[in-house]
């Protein structure tokens, strides 16, 4: 397979985008924030899936994306439920405060 | 796709189909009716129990379903049937500690199933996307499963960690599949698999596998992706941490024995250099840490963590012993964690107490067959013969040895000593010291359910170390 | 054929543990459970007799037969079978652990008494010889394994059976744990030793790997570490330096128990796992070296700590583990007959000793320090009697059982040239006549040391006193069987285990060679040395009564030699035994026993245990921390694989 400059383009755009991702998961203290950072990095991935779909020419990596987006679609629901479930008994969404599991 | 031949294929895929329509029959029930526990209860009961008939009845076929997406029969039904099985004990076992934790709802079922039907995809899955496709609809019914007792911090704690680390390691693997589809140019496992010596060279490839590796060993509990697992099994409801602890990491065992055990002989070196440096941390860290613990839910998250390190050598050695020797050691560790934690959920008061080791002070003479049950499942969590972990342990180290991993199963058997100390100490305990006299007794409701639940996994776990033959003979035309 | 009954032999205990095990409870007689747990060892005793005189019967060549009973593991390449192997060597040992156990239970009927626990120390009980005949009867690894951990899970289970009772400083459990976790230390080299055959041979059967292995040559490294590996596990069961550190802390469980598993059979598996891999360690001239030297070493070392103990049982416990030193001191001097021979002796004297002094510690309502004891002969004849038998026999004194077993050991130690290690056990067994004379005189001899008001000790009831005089009878006669050349014997042992050492032996160029009289001479040697260990433990532990003339009266003739060179012993004991003695206690067992073995076995799991407290630290709770070493883990390993 060859790799046209395109093609490196987007999987550059899309490793950027991740990293990103990474960083803010790393990063922020807010509970939404580092969940929409992890957004982030299954929307890059993503963009490297319909990448290769196209540089390939086979429609497996576009399904693919739509299958992400929707299991994304769910994540934030539960993820969601979550945050409300532990924000009613503990009012907070800081992640540093969110520790009395530990050792 | 024509109707008939969708019907057949739904057909050959009969537990998973039949597990998805109990839960969406078990939600509907829940939605329309009040008071549905007790039907919630048996109806998942019969169709586990139908699903695992089943699957032992399609184990000696084997074929594909829906265009290649699906594997059917053999390995497929061989791990259905695992988490039927597992499923069943799970439920059995559940029914009066939800009670007790006043979490008596039917979504417990309807999403307890739908995990199981995502396990079932992950180890049937041929191709990528099913496989990503039944990791998730897994870990999404976890992260709620986890956090099920909304009132209680803790459990909000622990769904809330596993959800953050868990979708974050999806993003790794999910980049991973990404990698491995532009290397390989396809999605469907066996085509990759046997591309891999071809594309072994390449450093997309070689990333691809590492990502999806690093997915997978989040999902199993292995070091440096474990830090989860002790406070999602602490947190998380007892009966619940012990199908996550079984049945999770089965499925991921089930993926990961798919996608890398031939790629592995097929010469993908670094990668195995890699999980060899993976399971010895795995054992190393799971073990040591686990001698600190004050509380026996803990101690059996990070020995979870051990264990996954010595199925890992299995992986490793990739060979036939080895494959053969994972898959028996999930289905002894399937039993004994199950009855472990099923143990801890029965003995365990309202508000979450009475699950420490000083609890379990001179068990034995209030409770002699909860006490009994216990030391077999610590022995053969130990690894002592007849109990079935030991041949689980033998078959994998035995497989390494001869895959030229000697090092790695004399730091398995050596990791397996210190693990003695940890369980026996429980044994001890519960056998040769005596309840303090202020010690509150808790007052703990019988349930024969439960009860015949730890005794079918203790007859199970003794059964199979006796007569391994019995699951050997199943899964020895698999590899 | 009564070959086929082997399945029942061994089968039989395992139905009693069950009927005591689950009925145990409801059983309100003593006697009906006692009657049940020693009647299925007894008809395996009577089973494992006819198949002896059936074998007895047949020519050397067909007395090996192998019983299978089902197919246990047959997947790919590995096929076990469960299947019992009997042979010369298996059916010794069985004749052994049934004939002793059987007496053993019988005695425990009498020991027991009375015990809230009494239905499940039978069952226990039972469950050991079912997995210890497995251990023996076994025709392959994997089996002798299951019997391997089955011994030690029933062990563990028997030292801790007085789980409310303090033992040291610590509890009975705690004893019991450390006994179970030093032999998992054992255990692993045993598994790894496995592993390494089965990689080697491709089978785990022993005809099959031992008839492979004959056709190597000696020095093969593999096998080096093999054999190795299999010692370790050797020296974890029959507590051999350096893993012997739980056997007088197994002390803590009660006496039949010690005298049973912790001195007469489970101790030994680990001499009957080395002889039946005699081929394997016969092609490894290295590992036999280890395994004399360090038999040779723990026969001394032992037998010095048993100097100084003032535990009846400790002073037991210390002389099995001497003992068991020299029986590896044989397996590697190549001598595996008289290794077995010396196992089988010292089942009879060292079982009829532990009895005893259960006798002893029963009529002394649980007193174990002997110097609060002191002249329970009156009080205790049968006991008495029968003490000194034993006593005898340990201490090497023919005609009895331990003068010829021992005498072959060191006999065999000298003539294969490893002439250290003779005079090592030479002066163990001076040590050993002397211990076990100090104990028997503070015991039994002398002035009273207890409270004669409130204790009114009685002799054992039937049921104890019984086997105490079989096991007496049986270490009288049971050296016969092994009179050497020398004294006009046939050695009827040797030449009855022969067939099963022949290629061993054949490896190692060890041909039976003619009588010399150097071996009278030695024999004659180690007679004087353990007369002299005898003579001065009786001077030394009888002068200090006090009573000089009683004692005088009383054994006139010799005590009169005593006393008169009263001034030579003073001299004596002030340069040489009590300078012995004070090392012995002073360094031996206080600081390199208590201190330094204790202290490494003890403290590497207290050293895990302050790393584990610290490591756990690093599960901080804190999500994000978690995601840090996550990706982490991401660097290296994509970093790993990228510049690979």
């Amino acid at each position: 397979m060859t790799i046209s400059l395109d093609l490196h383009m987007y999987l550059g755009l899309s490793a950027m985008l991740f990293c990103i991702g990474v960083a803010g998961v790393l990063t922020r203290r807010n509970v939404i924030v580092v969940f929409m950072c992890i957004e982030l990095m299954l929307n890059s991935v993503n963009l490297s899936l319909a990448a290769f779909s196209s540089q390939l020419g086979d429609p497996t990596g576009q399904v693919l994306v739509f299958l992400v987006m929707a299991v994304a679609a769910a994540e934030a629901a539960v993820g969601l439920a979550i945050v409300i479930a532990l924000f009613r008994n503990k009012q907070t969404v800081n992640i540093n405060d969110i520790n009395i599991l530990k050792w | 796709m024509d109707l008939s031949l969708l019907l057949h294929d739904t057909l050959a895929i009969g537990p998973i189909s039949l597990i998805t329509l109990v839960g969406l029959v078990v939600l509907t029930i829940e939605a329309l009716h009040n008071k549905t526990e007790n039907i919630n209860c048996w109806i998942s009961l019969v169709g586990l129990a139908a699903a695992l008939v089943l699957s032992l009845v399609q184990l000696p076929t084997t074929g594909t379903a829906f265009s290649d997406m699906i594997a059917t029969g053999g390995y497929a039904s061989f791990f259905s049937a695992v988490f039927a099985a597992a499923g069943l004990l799970t439920v059995m076992l559940s029914k009066s500690y939800i009670k007790k934790q006043s979490i008596e709802h039917g979504e417990y079922y309807a999403i307890l199933l739908f995990a199981i039907v995502g396990m079932m995809l992950m180890a049937a899955a041929t191709d990528l996307v099913t496989l990503f496709l039944g990791l998730e609809l897994m870990s999404l019914s976890f992260y709620i499963l986890a956090g099920f007792v909304r009132r209680r911090n803790e459990s909000n704690e622990a769904a809330l960690k596993y959800f953050l680390l868990g979708a974050f390691a999806t993003g790794f693997l999910l980049y991973g599949i990404a990698l491995l589809y532009g290397s390989a140019g396809t999605t469907h496992i066996p085509s990759i698999v046997g591309k891999a010596g071809m594309l072994a060279s390449s450093t997309m490839f070689l990333i691809g596998c590492g990502l999806l590796l690093i997915g997978f060993a989040f999902k199993i509990a292995a070091v440096p992706f474990h830090m989860w697992v002790p406070d999602v099994y602490e947190g998380s409801p007892t009966t619940v941490s012990g199908f996550m602890s079984t049945g999770g990491k089965a499925a991921a065992f089930a993926a990961v024995l798919v996608v890398f055990a031939p790629a592995l002989v097929r010469g993908v070196e670094p990668v195995r250099d890699v999980l060899a440096v993976i399971a010895a941390l795995s054992m190393i860290v799971g073990n040591v840490i686990a001698i600190a613990q004050t509380s026996i839910k803990r101690m059996l998250a990070y020995s979870s963590i051990a264990h996954a390190g010595y199925i890992l050598v299995g992986v490793i050695a990739a060979n036939s012993y080895g494959a053969q020797g994972v898959l028996f050691y999930l289905v002894a560790y399937t039993m004994m964690n199950v009855g472990a934690f099923g143990i801890l959920s029965y003995l365990e008061s309202e508000d979450g107490k009475n699950v420490s080791f000083d609890d379990y002070r001179g068990l034995s003479a209030s409770r002699p067959t909860l006490a009994l049950l216990m030391g077999i499942f610590m022995f053969s969590l130990t690894g002592i013969p007849p109990f079935a972990g030991f041949f689980g342990k033998y078959y994998v180290f035995a497989g390494a040895v001869q895959a030229g991993y000697t090092w790695l199963a004399i730091l398995g058997v050596l990791m397996s000593v210190i693990s003695a100390y940890y369980y026996l100490r429980l044994v001890v305990l519960m056998y040769f010291s005596e309840r303090e006299q202020d010690a509150p007794v808790i007052a703990v409701p019988t349930s024969g359910l439960g009860m015949a639940a730890l005794v079918l996994s203790a007859i199970a776990l003794l059964g199979f170390g006796i007569y391994p033959s019995v699951v050997l003979n199943f899964i020895s035309h698999f590899f | 054929m009564p070959f086929q009954l082997i399945s029942i032999a061994v089968f039989l205990p395992l139905v009693g543990f069950l009927i005591n095990g689950l009925l145990g409870s409801r059983i309100k007689s003593e006697k009906a459970i006692g009657v049940i747990g020693s009647a299925t060892v007894g008809i395996s005793f009577v089973i494992a007799c006819a198949m002896f005189f059936d074998m007895l019967g047949s020519p050397p060549e067909e007395r090996s037969h192998i019983i299978e009973i089902f197919k246990w593991i047959a997947a790919g390449s590995l096929n076990v079978s469960f299947a019992y192997q009997i042979d010369q060597l298996s059916i010794l040992m069985m004749l052994i652990v049934t004939g002793v156990g059987f007496l053993i239970h019988v005695y425990s009927i009498g020991y027991m008494h009375g015990d809230p626990g009494f239905w499940r120390f039978f069952a226990y009980l039972n469950l050991f010889i079912f997995a210890m005949l497995n251990l023996i009867m076994a025709d392959n690894f994997l089996l002798l394994f299951l019997g391997w951990e089955g011994v030690g899970l029933c062990s563990y289970l028997l030292i801790g059976f007085w789980y409310d009772r303090k033992f040291d400083k610590g509890t009975t459990g705690d004893a019991a744990k450390k006994a179970f976790i030093v032999n998992r230390i054992g255990d692993f080299g045993f598994l790894i030793g496995m592993f390494l055959i089965f990689e080697m041979f491709g089978t785990l059967t022993f005809k099959d790997v031992f008839t492979q292995a004959s056709t190597l040559s000696v020095g093969n490294t593999t096998i080096m570490w093999m054999t190795l590996a299999l010692f370790l596990g050797a020296t974890g069961k029959s507590a051999q330096i350096p893993l012997f550190v739980w056997l007088p802390d197994a002390m803590a469980g009660p006496t039949p128990v010690s005298a049973l598993i912790h001195a007469a059979t489970m101790v030994t598996a680990g001499i009957y796992m080395v002889a039946r891999c005699a081929v394997l360690f016969a092609l490894a001239p290295t590992t036999l070296m280890v395994v004399a030297i360090v038999g040779a070493t723990t026969a001394l070392f032992a037998a010095s700590i048993g100097l100084v103990q003032n535990d009846i049982k400790k002073v037991l416990a210390y002389s099995t583990i001497s003992q068991l030193g020299y029986m590896f001191l044989a397996l590697g001097v190549g001598a595996f007959a008289a290794g077995l021979f010396h196992v089988m002796t010292h089942a009879f004297f060292k079982a009829l000793l532990f009895l005893g002094s259960g006798a002893v510690i029963h009529a002394m309502h649980d007193e174990q320090d002997i110097q609060k004891m002191g002249g329970l002969k009156s009080h205790l004849p049968i006991t008495y009697k029968t003490f000194l038998v034993g006593t005898l026999a340990i201490a090497g004194i023919p005609p009895l059982a331990g003068f010829f077993s021992k005498d072959e050991i060191l006999w065999k130690a000298f003539s294969g040239g490893y002439w250290p290690l003779w005079v090592m056990g030479l002066i163990g067994a001076g040590l050993t006549a002397f211990y076990m004379f100090r104990l028997l005189s503070l015991t039994f001899e002398g002035k009273p040391r207890w409270d004669q008001h409130h204790l009114h000790p009685h002799e054992a009831p039937k049921t104890m006193a019984v086997p105490l005089i079989v096991l007496a009878g049986l270490s009288v006669v049971g050296g016969f069987v092994g009179i050497p050349h020398s004294l006009g014997g046939g050695n009827a042992i040797e030449q009855w285990l022969d067939p099963v050492f022949e290629v061993a032996n054949r490896k190692m160029f060890l041909t039976p060679h003619a009588v010399v009289p150097l071996e009278y001479v030695l024999m004659i040697a180690s007679v004087l040395v353990a007369l002299a260990g005898i003579w001065l433990a009786r001077t030394w532990y009888l002068k200090k009564t006090e009573v000089p003339e009683q004692l005088a009266s009383r054994n006139r003739g010799v005590y009169n030699l005593f006393l008169n060179k009263y001034k030579v012993d003073e001299l004596y004991d002030a340069i040489i035994v009590n300078p012995i003695l004070k090392t012995s206690e002073m360094f031996l067992w206080k600081v390199f026993d208590v201190k330094i073995i204790d202290g490494i076995v003890n403290g590497i799991p207290r050293l895990i245990g302050m790393f584990s407290g610290v490591a756990r630290k690093i599960q901080t709770g804190v999500t994000q921390n978690y995601a840090l070493a996550f990706v982490l883990g991401v660097v290296l390993i994509l970093g790993f694989l990228i510049t690979k």
